[in-house]
């Protein structure tokens, strides 16, 4: 408690640099509108530059500053590799081959050399699309956090001896984690004998959704991207869960799918029918979960930031700065508690799955 | 800022319901707690449970809404 002064004091610099950011983005926009949507939208879709910071120079032009991400396309049995910075924010079309690309509202299309778009009467671009596999700002940020997670976890677990030691530094943060997510979620969940088997899955789900979070809180540079609000990442994700799930299925966990023990026929078959959605309903909640709650999130936070740009008044910073806070405190909570969810979750699912019969 | 279409009302109404539910949960639990402090971490944990299935529902009913909106 002696240090909780000090605490506070870093937290409200950390979480007020969003705000000076998001100044710095928007200064020359003022005069243009601010479209408080457009940004926001801007944000929580994934691009294929990473941007650092923005800031008008001493000539009153803006300057972006991006790091521009490798583009991997395939597109008829053409592999071409090359860095966004050649489509030059959308403006360039790059021709590999005899094949012109042009990056239009962050999607990657064929055109001609003119890089024209094509649109049929609902306004969906008719253009064709190659297959892209490009490092992406999302993909740029899952490296990262599993960089981090394997420094964090190795230089804990060379920490563990052949003789036993009281926990330091990094091992006294991580092992009460570790123990948290073995004792309440795995063995409470799917019981003490097959719990082992499910421990690397369930471990790696709980640290990898946490910290992505955690990165996404992040207001500058290496963080701030929106991968567990990514609805393919938590789509993934899911589906890994939805494969463990089945595929450790024991006897009576799809007897008591497919035939239900113990009711009447014509009620068996309209079971079988509920359960064999439910099997589907299940993951699919878990993906919309994590989505929906971190990307609401996001979303808040930076509305109420945009407000000081919508209302165009410095009066309203400090309410803004204020409730922004507010909302990162209990981003932090939706952090661990979302990756709590899901782990726990999946723990629930496997433990039906691998449950045995004894009555 | 289109006015209130038929969208924003059906998203509200998902709230009201979906408020409606986890705050029965989180009664219902606190109230068990407090008669049986010593298994709170298990009414915790139900709790929890069944919190996130209706949640499940509500954003079930929140994306269609979104996508037919």
């Amino acid at each position: 408690m002696r240090h909780i002064k000090q605490v506070i004091l870093v937290l409200v610099v950390l979480f007020s640099t969003q705000l000076i950011y998001g100044a710095d983005a928007h200064k020359d926009d003022a005069s243009e509108e601010f479209d408080p949507m457009e940004m926001i939208m801007h944000h929580i879709a994934d691009t294929h530059e990473w941007h650092v910071i923005s800031y008008t120079n001493g000539e009153g032009h803006k300057v972006n500053i991006t790091l521009p991400l490798p583009i991997i396309l395939i597109y008829q049995g053409q592999f071409n590799v090359f860095m966004s910075s050649a489509f030059d924010h959308g403006h360039k079309v790059v021709k590999k081959g005899d094949v012109y690309y042009k990056l239009y509202h962050e999607k990657i299309y064929v055109t001609d050399a003119d890089g024209t778009i094509h649109y049929d009467d609902h306004h969906n671009v008719k253009n064709a699309k190659p297959w892209d596999f490009s490092i992406t700002r999302n993909v740029g940020s899952m490296f990262l956090s599993v960089l981090l997670l394997l420094w964090l976890f190795i230089s804990a677990a060379r920490k563990y001896g052949s003789t036993p030691s009281t926990p330091k530094g990094l091992q006294s943060f991580l092992e009460p984690l570790i123990l948290f997510v073995r004792d309440d979620i795995a063995v409470a969940q799917i019981g003490k004998e097959k719990a082992g088997r499910f421990m690397p899955f369930l471990m790696t789900v709980f640290f990898f959704i946490w910290i992505n979070n955690l990165i996404g809180l992040i207001p500058f540079f290496p963080g701030g991207s929106n991968l567990t609000g990514n609805i393919s990442v938590t789509m993934l994700l899911a589906m890994i869960t939805f494969l463990i799930t089945n595929f450790s299925g024991t006897k009576s966990y799809w007897g008591h799918i497919f035939w239900m023990p113990g009711v009447p026929v014509p009620i068996r078959i309209l079971l079988s029918f509920i359960e064999f959605i439910g099997l589907f309903t299940k993951p699919f909640a878990l993906m919309i979960r994590l989505m929906a709650n971190i990307t609401a999130g996001h979303i808040i936070i930076l509305s109420l930031f945009s407000l000081i740009f919508v209302m165009k008044s410095v009066a309203i910073a400090p309410v803004s700065i204020l409730m922004g806070l507010m909302m990162f405190m209990l981003e932090l909570l939706v952090a661990v508690l979302q990756a709590y969810i899901f782990t726990l979750l999946s723990a629930l699912f496997i433990g039906m799955a691998v449950h045995e019969e004894e009555h | 800022m289109e006015g209130l279409s038929l969208t924003t009302i059906g998203l509200g109404l998902i709230i009201i319901g979906a408020g409606y539910g986890i705050g029965r949960i989180a009664q219902s639990a606190m109230e068990a707690m407090g008669r049986q402090p010593e298994i709170s971490s298990k009414i915790q944990t139900a709790m929890i449970i069944a919190a996130a299935l209706i949640e499940g529902a509500a954003l079930f009913a929140i994306v269609v809404a979104l996508m037919k909106g």
